[in-house]
Formats: structure tokens, C-alpha cells, sequence
């Protein structure tokens, strides 16, 4: 303690590929997680293949065309965490998630009573180990401050390849314990490249990093060595906490005092709330309500108690921790996690929650928003647009669950419903720069594609229909793409009050057809289709799809 | 204090020129309309800060949206007033509700502001990029189920958080015919009462409800957009594409838009725009011609 100063001991237990694993895929099947069509997580396998994160899902599936593909779930994630987090319990109190997938603790006390760091570390291995029942690998770092201690649970032979990343599971067994000695964390953090410091959770943005590459600071080693007058004079805040890490310090120097209590936050639920919805929907206005109290204050918050109490008088009690500081769209996603894991664990809740209490352990000054320089009341004003959109989503989420806010993104494709995909977007990443969104992203040409203008209605499902000729024989598309007799009638089914039902109309005009044979390399998802455009007499335009001898009204020009 | 003499000398100014209709018709006359006053040499750049000065104060809710230059002409200040409700549909018959309200929104995104969609589930949402909504800022939010106190609450949200919000109260499309699954939408949750609230809080946060087929149940909105006629271009027999449809569009409603407002536009055009059409000449047939193709 004494030669390192301010960092505190820690142990992090690390679970690798969490989000996999969370997703109950087995880690020798190549599988990837992805957010917004890029890769966030992968499994060994496929990593051996060579799936990166951040990839596009294209690239990664040329990669690896058998890779599995997971849509990112966090609540998901956050709740299959619960019970690992739940079973290093009993070495101490005060366990806290970092995000789903890896928790902390200070080892001060229960080092000392389980009889040292390796005797921890090895029983935290264990308990985690058996809370997964082997599904994936756990490892575990202890060393001076959350943040080596975390590189010590990821990178087991960072000496050896200091570029080589998480080494695959299957070389380390279940798990892997390395402890740093007191005092030897800045020697273990030397050789590191400092692009750890824009991992995921990460305290500096790539940016930074860049910056310090090209200038031939490649290590935190180097980073260490620099004056840190010279350190915080080009770089500001952000470059002083990437140089305290780097020298194996805690981010910033420890706060004496303890938030006052009345920052605590809490509210009675009545009636006592079994579902996740109807507490999660309560939690967003409490977290509103600390942020504001803490914003008065001019603080922000860093650590996070989530308590609940049942009726039953069991209390529920999780710290959160975050690299940087708890937004209220943040703090209700971890509540929402939280309680989706307590609601929803094995040994659930016995009653319903009658209490929830949200207590801030650590409180920074708040940094505020600083936007760019002579940016404009036009700026601000889109910044607040932005802000108020996304609050208003938060609620509905709070309302309706997290996929019923969905946001279009371009996707490559010929009919007008392929070429927009709508992606689940969470509240407070709404504002953030899409570039999918942008009407370029998809820059290669799509021949066969439907001809502009697009239609202002599309179909999903589609609506069945039947076209036939002058003699009421149904049209069908050759296998050369022609017609067997220009259409003459179309009927729609339109569900009226649940019972199908045809309208007929006669043809006014008619184009087509268009043929269109997709993906015939891949039996299982080749499609052969052929598009028709008919205006009707009851005044519809229309595009029609026949696929197999059936037809199909895709979109309407409304 | 030299400000505050400035000041003095622009009203007095102004009286001068409120007795002189020859000046105010003619700003390019007014240096040698005032020649009295002491500032005579900057008598126009005076005249336009006065002007600025005693325009009529603009209420945040008189405030207008942009919208697509094919709009000025048929909506009242050119522009979408905020906190209007905007019934926006087609004539028995006619389609195209859908579009126009696309397109109606394509303006206000265009210049930063964020739309909402709600419960219009079929929404072809390459055309609304085409009309010119920035899909960056275009948030879609599911059909909020059965339980009408939720169905007003997001609502109300995404009045509260987004300067457009689209919704339809009814079955989407022409004739009720093809409404792909708005037929089960919410008009049949939405009572009036509902509606009612609904409006209320649009006008009290200043956003604009685009209610996409037609009033809200038990509503009268206060400017209404009605497709009345609406004709593809392009499409023959057997040959073609769509390339556009000629529309006649309709405003009416009442106080300041109570004068019934008309025009023709592409809706689209060929690329998918939006545009005003010219009036269509009908063709001179020749007779010899006929005969020729007979």
C-alpha cells in the first residue's frame, strides 16, 4: 500500500466473451454478438477465423460464412450475470459490476481473512467457476487499482504478446488467476500498449490514443515516464487519468469524504411490483431525480448502490460502477439490469419489491457538456433536440420495453423493404452519429433494383393477391421472365375486421416483370422472384411480387 | 445614452413616415422622404432596424416549421404552424395520404428537427428519405398494444420530445382498401376523449401532429390537407415504371387557413421529390393524326 500511494487493491473477476456466453453459445461454435450491424463481442472460434471486434457484420460472415449470429441484448447479458456476481457474496459485501460480465471488489479485508491474495483469488475463481457450470472461462486479476487489476484478468501472458490480446480460452482451461505483487503494477503495466486505454470501459477515447501513437508512445510505459505537468498541459483531463493509470494509480485521488445521505434516493412501490416493467418504469423517474440533485450540487456520479427491498424484508444491494460518469438514461438501464437479474434469478424474490433506493458511493465534479467552440446557437439548439427526443424515448422504453423504439438504418437490397432495415436503438444512443442513416452508406449498386420513386407503404407481411388475365386464368412468369397473358385482374386480400376478403379490380396499366434471382449460391436462403407494377382502376399503384406461382402486393404507392 | 437618443430619433422617424404612404410604399425613396431628421443619410438602414423593431412579437407558438418550397404555397404562413394538429388524407378513392404526409414532414426534418412515427407500421421509408426526411433523426415506435392509457401515454411522450409526430388514427391507404395492418390500428383505441387531451397537449408543447388518413376521432383540425385527385405518369401496357404522380392537393380548416388553398404537385416526381407541377395543358389532337393510328 504504502509505495503505490493511492490505487486500491482489487480483484476483478473477468468472465471472457461474456455477451456469448450470455447468450448460452457454446464458445467452439463461431459466433458473433452485434450492435447496429457491427461486431461487439465474438468467440474463440470465431475469433480464430478471424472475426474482430467492430467488424461489419459482412466482413465478419466472409470471415466465417458458418458464423451464428446474436443480436446484443444487455438486459440479457446484465441478468445471466447476476448469479455469478451473486456467488462472491460470501468473500465479501461489496462486490461492484463494472458492466456485465466483470466485477470487482477491494481486497483489503477479506485478503486478509481468506489468507492472502492468491487464496482469494483462487477461491473467487471457484465460485465464479461453479455459478457458471463451466459455459465459459473465468479469470481473475488481483493488482493495485481496478484498472491493472482488470488488464491482470484479461491478459494473461501480457509479457510474452503484448499484442496478442485475449489469448484463446481453450490455452488457459476454465480459469486463470494472476496476481500482481503489491508495489509491481507499474512493472506489469510498462510493457501494455496504450490502446487498452480505449478499450471497451476504457477511460480514454481513441482519439487520445492516436495521438499518443503517433507521437511514439506506444506503451504505458512511456506514458508513465513523461512529466505529468507536461502530461496535463497537452492533454487536460482526460490525459492526466490515462497518465495516473498508467503510473497504476486509481483514476483520481480518493474522495475523504462520503456523499452526504441525503443524495440517497428512494421510493416506496405500492402495490408491491413483481414485474420488471412496472418497477423499471418507477426507477427512471428516480434516477432523473438523483441526477438532479446531484447536478444541483454540481456532482456527478461514479459509483452506484441499487438496493430493493421485498415485502418480505429480504434487501437486494449491487454497486455499479462506471469509467466515466452516470447519465439518468445510464443509471435506469442499470437498474433495469439489476432488477431484471434479482426478478428474474433461480432463487427469485419470494414477494413482490416494496422499496427501491438508488445511494451515489462516489461523486466526482460534474465535467458538464462542452461543445465545440463557436459552434452556434444552431449547435445547442440540435443538441437539445436531441436531448429531449431521446428523454422522450426513455419514457416510452420505461412504457413498452426496449424494442419498441426502433430507428432505420440502409441496407443493401432490390425490393424497397430490404433496402431499410429498423434496428432497436437504446434511448440514449439515439443522438449519436449514425452513419448507416446517412443516405450514402450503402455505396455499391444493386442491380435489379426496383426503380425510383418508392413506394409510401410497404407491406409486412405481405398481402396476399391474385392476378389473372381476360380469361380469368391466373398470370404466371415464365422461367424465360415473361408473362403468360398480360394481367387483367387483381385481388387483394385485405383483412377487414379479421376475415380475408378480395376486392377485385381491373388493370389499368401494368409494367414488368422484372425478374430477380437471389443468393442462388446458398440453397437455403435462394429466392426467385419476379416484380410487377399495375396501376388499378379503384385508383392503386401497386408492386407486386410473384414468388413460386403465388403473388404478392409488396408495396403501395400510396 | 447615444443608444437610447438613436431610438428617440427612429420612432420619430417612424411617426413621420406612418403620415407618408409616398415613403413606406418605396424604401428606395426614403432618404429624401425624411428629410428632416437628423439622420436622413441612414434613413433606410434605420427604416429596416424599425422595421425589425416593431414587427409583431413572435409567440413560441406562432412559430413555424419549414416545409418543402411545394408546400408555401398551400399552407398559411408558409409553413406548419406549432402546436397544430394536421389532418392529412386523400378524397374517397384517391390515394396518396401517406405520401403527403411524408412529405410534409421531409421539411421540418430537413432543417433539424426530429419525427416521430407511430403505429404506422407499413411505412416505406425509402420513400421518405426520398422526399427528403433525414432518417437519422426518424424514430419508429411499435404499435403500443391494446391498453388505451399506454397508447395516450406514449403519445403524449413523443409529443413532448419531438417537433413532428405522425400517427394514424385510422386504417392507412386509399379506400381502407390495402392498409397493411393499420386496419387494426389505433383508431379503434383513440376515443374522442383521448383525442381531445391529445390536441391539447400538442398545442400547449408546440409540436405539430400529422394524423395520417383523416381527422382524430372527434376532432376538427384546424388545417386539413386533402389529396382530391391523383394520376401515375410512366406506367403503359406492358412497358414503363412509375415515374411519378401528378397530385391535386387541397388545405382548408378554419381561422387563418380557412381560405381554401389549392395546388398541383408531383408526389412524387421521377427521383422521388416532391415538386410543383405546372398546370396541364390538354393536348391538341389532330384529326389527321388519328386516323393514322386507327
Amino acid at each position: 500500500m504504502s509505495g503505490s500511494g493511492t490505487a486500491t487493491r482489487t480483484l476483478v473477476v473477468w468472465c471472457a466473451d461474456w455477451p456469448v456466453v450470455a447468450a448460452g453459445v457454446a464458445l467452439d461454435v463461431p459466433a458473433a454478438v452485434l450492435r447496429a450491424n457491427r461486431v461487439v463481442a465474438c468467440s474463440p472460434a470465431a475469433r480464430a477465423d478471424g472475426v474482430e471486434r467492430h467488424q461489419r457484420r459482412r466482413d465478419a460472415q466472409s470471415r466465417c460464412p458458418e458464423l451464428v449470429l446474436i443480436p446484443h441484448d444487455p438486459a440479457a447479458e446484465a441478468r445471466a450475470f447476476e448469479p455469478v456476481a451473486g456467488s462472491l457474496e460470501v468473500l465479501t459485501p461489496r462486490i461492484e459490476i463494472t458492466y456485465p460480465g466483470a466485477c470487482a471488489f477491494p481486497t483489503r479485508g477479506p485478503s486478509r481473512y481468506h489468507g492472502g491474495d492468491e487464496a482469494l483469488a483462487d477461491r473467487a475463481a471457484r465460485l465464479a467457476a461453479s455459478a457458471l457450470r463451466g459455459r465459459g472461462p473465468v479469470r481473475v486479476g488481483v493488482a493495485d487499482g481496478p484498472f491493472a487489476a482488470a488488464l491482470a484478468a484479461r491478459r494473461r501472458h501480457a509479457s510474452a504478446g503484448a499484442d496478442a490480446g485475449d489469448p484463446p480460452a481453450t490455452s488457459t482451461g476454465p480459469t486463470a488467476v494472476r496476481v500482481i505483487a503489491p508495489g509491481a503494477t507499474p512493472d506489469f503495466l510498462a510493457p501494455i500498449p496504450v490502446t487498452v486505454l480505449a478499450d471497451v470501459g476504457g477511460p480514454a477515447g481513441a482519439d487520445l490514443v492516436d495521438v499518443l501513437e503517433r507521437l511514439g508512445i506506444r506503451t504505458l510505459g512511456a506514458l508513465a515516464a513523461l512529466p505529468v505537468a507536461e502530461i496535463v498541459g497537452r492533454f487536460g483531463a482526460e490525459g492526466l487519468l490515462a497518465h495516473r493509470l498508467a503510473r497504476g494509480l486509481d483514476e483520481r485521488p480518493p474522495v475523504t469524504a462520503p456523499p452526504p445521505p441525503s443524495w440517497t434516493v428512494a421510493i416506496e412501490i405500492d402495490p408491491p411490483a413483481q414485474q420488471v416493467e412496472a418497477v423499471a418504469f418507477v426507477a427512471r423517474g428516480l434516477a432523473d431525480d438523483l441526477h438532479g440533485r446531484l447536478a444541483a450540487a454540481g456532482s456527478a456520479c461514479t459509483r452506484l448502490v441499487i438496493g430493493a427491498e421485498t415485502e418480505h424484508g429480504e434487501i437486494h444491494e449491487r454497486v455499479w460502477r462506471t469509467e466515466g460518469t452516470f447519465t439518468p438514461l445510464a443509471i435506469a438501464d442499470r437498474v433495469r439490469w439489476q432488477l431484471d437479474g434479482w426478478l428474474q434469478a433461480p432463487q427469485r424474490p419470494s414477494g413482490g419489491l416494496i422499496r427501491l433506493w438508488l445511494a451515489p458511493e462516489e461523486v466526482v465534479p460534474a465535467g458538464g457538456r462542452q461543445l465545440a467552440f463557436g459552434a452556434g446557437a444552431a449547435a445547442v439548439d440540435a443538441v437539445e433536440a436531441g436531448d429531449r427526443a431521446a428523454r422522450a424515448l426513455a419514457r416510452i422504453q420505461g412504457l413498452l420495453g426496449v424494442e419498441a423504439v426502433r430507428v432505420p438504418e440502409w441496407r443493401g437490397g432490390r425490393g424497397p423493404g430490404e433496402r431499410i432495415a429498423l434496428v432497436p436503438v437504446a434511448a440514449d444512443d439515439v443522438t449519436e452519429a449514425r452513419p448507416a442513416a446517412e443516405p450514402g452508406w450503402v455505396a455499391e449498386p444493386w442491380p435489379g433494383v426496383v426503380p425510383e420513386p418508392a413506394p409510401a407503404t410497404v407491406h409486412d407481411p405481405l398481402l396476399p393477391a391474385t392476378v389473372v388475365d381476360d380469361a380469368g386464368r391466373p398470370v404466371v412468369v415464365t422461367g424465360r421472365g415473361e408473362v403468360s397473358a398480360p394481367p387483367a385482374t387483381v385481388s387483394v386480400a385485405a383483412r377487414g375486421g379479421g376475415r380475408a376478403r378480395a376486392v377485385p379490380a381491373a388493370v389499368v396499366a401494368w409494367a414488368g416483370p422484372w425478374p430477380c434471382d437471389e443468393r442462388w449460391w446458398d440453397a437455403g436462403s435462394h429466392r426467385r422472384r419476379a416484380r410487377l407494377q399495375v396501376t388499378t382502376a379503384d385508383a392503386l399503384a401497386l408492386l407486386l411480387v410473384v414468388e413460386a406461382g403465388r403473388w404478392w402486393v409488396e408495396a403501395t404507392y400510396d | 445614452m447615444n443608444e437610447h437618443v438613436f431610438d428617440h430619433s427612429g420612432v420619430s422617424q417612424a411617426q413621420g413616415l406612418v403620415f407618408d404612404p409616398g415613403v413606406t410604399g418605396a424604401p428606395g425613396r426614403s432618404g429624401a422622404g425624411p428629410g428632416p431628421g437628423p439622420v436622413a443619410g441612414s434613413g433606410s438602414g434605420a427604416l429596416g432596424a424599425l422595421a425589425e423593431r416593431v414587427r409583431p412579437t413572435d409567440l413560441a407558438r406562432d412559430r413555424r416549421l419549414p416545409v418543402l418550397p411545394a408546400f408555401t404555397d398551400l399552407l398559411p404562413g408558409a409553413g406548419l404552424r406549432r402546436g397544430a394538429t394536421v389532418a392529412v388524407g386523400a378524397a374517397p378513392g384517391v390515394a396518396g395520404a401517406t405520401s403527403l404526409a411524408l412529405a410534409l414532414a421531409a421539411g421540418p426534418s430537413r432543417a433539424g428537427s426530429w419525427v416521430a412515427v407511430v403505429g404506422l407500421g407499413s411505412l416505406g421509408l425509402v420513400a421518405a428519405a426520398e422526399m427528403g426526411v433525414d432518417l437519422g433523426r426518424l424514430v419508429l415506435v411499435a404499435d403500443p398494444g391494446r391498453d388505451r392509457a399506454g397508447w395516450a401515454s406514449v403519445v403524449a411522450a413523443l409529443v413532448d420530445g419531438f417537433d413532428v409526430v405522425l400517427l394514424a388514427p385510422g386504417g392507412v391507404g386509399a379506400a381502407g382498401e390495402v392498409d397493411g395492418g393499420g386496419g387494426s390500428g389505433p383508431g379503434r383505441r383513440l376515443r374522442p376523449a383521448d383525442a381531445r387531451r391529445l390536441v391539447a397537449r400538442v398545442r400547449e408543447r408546440g409540436s405539430v401532429l400529422l394524423s395520417v388518413g383523416g381527422d382524430l376521432p372527434g376532432e376538427r383540425s384546424p388545417l386539413r390537407l386533402t389529396v382530391v385527385a391523383a394520376a401515375w405518369e410512366g406506367l403503359g401496357d406492358g412497358w414503363g415504371h412509375l415515374e411519378g404522380r401528378r397530385v391535386t392537393v387541397e388545405s382548408g380548416g378554419r381561422g387563418e387557413a380557412a381560405r381554401p388553398r389549392r395546388a398541383e404537385l408531383w408526389l412524387p416526381r421521377h427521383d422521388g421529390t416532391v415538386g410543383t407541377a405546372d398546370p396541364v395543358v390538354a393536348p391538341i389532337r389532330l384529326r389527321r393524326e388519328r386516323g393514322v393510328s386507327a
